[in-house]
């Protein structure tokens, strides 16, 4: 009997070690994606500011909470603004920004195939 | 005579490039949040400064009159210089100011409170600045005015002449 | 006094465009040969813009504080070679710098250029003296380094401590000479392009200054990242920052037009390609002088804000860009009467392809530069556009750039075959089955960095083989394509195998996990010239035994009173181990972060052949002049 409910309490200690290991894998991921907003150019994991240090602990707590990733970016850009995510949002606004590029691209390509394959009708 | 459609498309994507740079340079570049919608207060729970009770934002906004709350700390320089303004708001009757402690240390916000007086009807802490996260702060000092559970104002920075007056008009 | 030199050696120089102005036009309309006058007075206003900078670097060295620049900068306490490279780590200085490179080329380019026709080279020389004008103007009037201020103070303000570093101290120099240098390619291409000169002995004789530009230009970048990987304390070395990729797009650029240029050498092909890339590489540098200076931007090293400055680049930039419209769709004949049977498997094939997909990178960097200023112009919102951004955008592109890197070079001109390229699928075998061994060990993005690691391996033995069949014949391109390779396996290899653990430690506690022990033992203080260290002693011990011993620092600088982090890095062939160690306020515990990097000596190696490559392509033409 006794064995038993040692086992049991070792697995969730294991258990909880793996679901830590992942939720601070997650927390680095998330920080990683955060602006500082009041160092120059830092992203909140790097950052020893008052500031990201308390977004740290912030974003630790949702991620123990179960929010997923889009729930807490959604909510720091309701009180902060799109400015504290690094990966701009695909959206009305930033359209172009991603498309552009793309867009560029198939044109080159097109371009390209036109003057040096394409002639030759 | 052919038409040159590609210079003159080049010529035009210049010119509105001109244009966006030029306008571009007269905004500054120093982000501040959005402070003009009126947003809901958050709602949280937090210990109390200076006995050992947890107390809810519905118990501290819960009067139909204006609340001023302050985010401040004894380690904060322009915290200081604001203080006289706090002071002096505290005397209005329409205004009830509330103190939020960042980051702080009990003993050291006490004395400063007892050196420069204390502006506050009621002070709670919060020592990990979560709670200011969910205001939206990122910095201190910062202060929101507040009536019917709604920021009106929010200002970054140290109260100043100009805050103070528009805040005084606004209490009206 | 220097002060004063300094300022009407700035003055007089200003004069000499004038003159040389002057007599250039006289020389173009009337004589045959070239007056060697000229060179002469490019000489002088060379001389009087190098005596204005020593000018500076006294006034800098000797404390001289009613320089409104020095006192601005600079601190009695500073090291002296730190008041020395003091002198071009801000603003005016900098662009003093500038000036100095832009008067060197010209005056380098007319001695090199001998053998040229005249009227190139005098075209050559009033392009040029327009963007010398235009800085000097632009110096005098808004960014004058010789301003005086009464009363005199005392003491300076000081350098920003994290400046004072040796690798920045030459980064600036370093870089200008690349992206400064392009203005040479700029206005001799506009010349050329004005007179129907292009040709394959003109790309001959502009190689030499397309390479020196671009070998130096990537060593600027590559010092640029080694300083903010030693410096910053963060242990990366490239952020995606505005100012990064400001020195990033001229580079991609130059180095399309490096291709571009040493093929134009052997067939009269892209001539258009060339024109439009050689306008673009310095344009891109004035585009990002002006991001950078004028306030426009919020990144970790702008230097001060000043929108008149900012306007002022601005105008001149686009004064340039519309000079360089004009001057191209007037002048440019298209001759291209070497790709009229141009088969699709072909070596002419993969440098068009490579022109593609550089400047679709070009162009991914671009737009995550610029958008938000323009978004906010347009709608009032700020976004920010960062790492995720870029990763996003190029990395999936890099799989088929690194493949036909590898099988370009290995194609015939015009029309090639699959005849004996059997190794080619051998070794895309070989690579799979070594990135698949490799990248099992993790569960890290499986997919994707499995086919990254697939398509490096393959440039790396692709290029590798080509060392012993090819020999020394294309050495040079080898050595550069081998040198990318390598570093895009190890910035791959560092990303997918760092590891980093963060924690709060008292003096004599321990950390402890499967791979390693630290142990913090003690503080030690010192104190130096102009700041107060803090430094803490750890214990390393892995797992066989090795002990290896780390101090990070904390520094408390007098002026300006900055603390700053110092990072330990013990460095060695396989991994970096990189620690920095931070105070939590009011509390006796240090926050520690602790990573270990592999792989990064590497990274900086890597770069380093590639610029090799680069400099033998350059002793080569030396060679055979």
């Amino acid at each position: 009997m006794k064995l038993i409910k040692y086992s049991i309490i070792i697995f969730f200690v294991l258990n909880f070690n793996l679901i830590s290991a992942q939720d601070k894998k997650l927390e680095t991921k998330i920080t990683k994606n955060l602006r500082c907003l009041i160092c120059q150019g830092q992203s909140v994991y790097d950052s020893d500011s008052e500031f990201a240090d308390s977004i740290r602990i912030f974003v630790e707590k949702k991620i123990s909470e179960g929010e997923s990733e889009k729930q807490i970016y959604g909510y720091l850009k309701d009180k902060y603004g799109e400015w504290i995510l690094y990966e701009p949002q695909f959206s009305k606004k930033t359209y172009f920004l991603w498309l552009l590029p793309i867009l560029m691209f198939v044109l080159g390509g097109a371009i390209i195939l036109k003057i040096f394959y394409l002639k030759k009708n | 005579m052919k038409i040159k459609t590609l210079p003159i498309l080049f010529i035009i994507i210049f010119v509105i490039m001109f244009f966006l740079f030029f306008k571009g340079l007269q905004n500054s570049n120093i982000y501040t949040p959005q402070t003009n919608n009126e947003k809901d207060i958050p709602s949280f729970k937090a210990k109390m400064f200076d006995i050992d009770n947890e107390i809810n934002s519905e118990e501290i906004f819960k009067n139909n009159k204006f609340y001023l709350m302050n985010i401040w700390a004894s380690w904060c320089l322009p915290c200081r210089d604001e203080h006289i303004f706090l002071m002096k708001l505290s005397k209005q009757k329409s205004v009830e100011i509330i103190g939020l402690n960042y980051k702080d240390d009990n003993k050291k916000a006490k004395k400063f409170l007892k050196k420069l007086n204390n502006p506050y009807k009621i002070i709670f802490s919060d020592k990990d600045g979560t709670i200011a996260i969910e205001w939206g702060a990122y910095g201190i000092p910062e202060t929101f005015l507040i009536y019917d559970k709604k920021i009106i104002k929010k200002i970054i920075g140290p109260i100043n002449d100009e805050s103070f007056l528009e805040i005084k008009r606004l209490i009206q | 006094m220097a002060s004063l030199i300094g300022l009407y050696s700035l003055i007089f120089g200003l004069c000499f465009s004038f003159l040389i102005i002057l007599f250039s036009v006289k020389n173009y309309r009337h004589k045959n040969t070239f007056d060697n006058k000229i060179i002469y007075l490019t000489f002088l206003q060379l001389f009087f813009v190098v005596l204005s900078f020593l000018g500076l670097i006294a006034s800098f060295v000797n404390s001289d504080f009613s320089n409104e620049t020095v006192f601005n900068h600079s601190h009695t306490t500073k090291p002296l070679f730190y008041k020395i490279s003091g002198t071009w780590g801000n603003h005016e200085g900098s662009l003093l710098l500038w000036l100095l490179v832009l008067t060197l080329f010209i005056f380098l380019f007319l001695l090199k250029s001998k053998k040229q026709a005249k009227q190139y080279r005098i075209l050559t020389l009033l392009f040029q003296q327009i963007i010398i004008i235009g800085f000097f103007i632009f110096i005098i009037k808004t960014s004058n380094p010789f301003n005086y201020i009464f009363p005199v103070p005392n003491e300076g303000l000081g350098l920003n401590p994290i400046l004072q570093d040796p690798a920045l101290a030459i980064h600036p120099p370093i870089l200008y000479l690349g992206y400064v240098g392009s203005s040479i390619i700029f206005s001799s291409t506009l010349a050329a392009t004005t007179l129907n000169y292009i040709s394959k002995d003109w790309a001959k004789h502009i190689k030499l200054w397309v390479l020196g530009s671009w070998i130096f230009l990537t060593l600027g970048i590559l010092l640029g990242s080694i300083w903010a990987y030693y410096e910053l304390g963060w242990g990366g070395f490239w952020f995606w920052d505005p100012v990064e990729n400001v020195s990033l797009m001229p580079w991609l650029a130059l180095t399309t037009l490096l291709h571009c240029i040493l093929i134009l050498e052997k067939r009269l092909v892209l001539t258009s390609w060339v024109v439009v890339l050689s306008i673009s590489t310095f344009t891109l540098s004035m585009c990002g002088t002006f991001l950078v200076r004028s306030g426009i931007l919020n990144s970790v090293h702008t230097f001060a804000n000043d929108p008149e400055r900012g306007i002022f680049i601005l105008i001149f930039l686009f004064c340039l860009i519309f000079l360089s419209l004009f001057i191209f769709f007037f002048f440019h004949k298209v001759k291209n009467k070497d790709t009229d049977n141009i088969f699709w498997l072909s070596k002419e094939t993969s440098i068009l392809i490579n022109n593609w997909f550089m400047m679709y990178f070009l162009t991914v960097v671009l737009i995550g530069t610029v958008y938000p200023i323009f978004l906010e112009v347009i709608s009032s919102e700020k976004i920010s556009v960062g790492p995720p951004f870029y990763n996003k955008l190029i990395v999936p592109f890099l799989i088929p750039f690194l493949l036909v890197m590898a099988i370009g070079p290995n194609l015939k001109w015009i029309k090639s075959d699959l005849k004996n390229k059997i190794y080619l699928l051998i070794f895309l075998i070989i690579s799979f089955l070594l990135s698949v061994l490799i990248i099992k060990k993790l569960n890290v993005n499986f997919l994707i960095n499995t086919i990254l690691v697939t398509s490096a391996f393959y440039l790396f033995f692709i290029t590798s083989r080509d060392f012993f069949i090819k020999k020394l014949r294309n050495l040079s391109q080898n050595i550069a394509h081998f040198g990318f390779s390598l570093l895009i396996l190890s910035i791959l290899f560092n990303n997918i195998f760092s590891t980093e653990i963060i924690t709060n430690l008292k003096i004599g506690e321990t950390f402890e996990n499967e791979k390693f022990k630290i142990n913090f033992e003690n503080i030690e203080q010192k104190d130096e010239q102009n700041f107060k260290a803090i430094i803490g002693k750890f214990n390393i011990e892995n797992l066989d035994g090795n002990v290896e011993i780390l101090r990070p620092e904390l520094r408390i600088y007098n002026q300006p009173n900055i603390v700053t982090s110092e990072a330990a890095i013990k460095t060695n062939l396989l991994k970096d181990r990189f620690m920095t160690m931070n105070i939590i306020q009011n509390q006796d515990y240090f926050n520690i972060r602790y990573q270990i990097k592999p792989f990064m000596i590497w990274i900086w190696f890597s770069v380093l052949l590639i610029g090799l490559g680069g400099t033998m392509s350059l002793f080569k033409i030396r060679y055979e002049d």
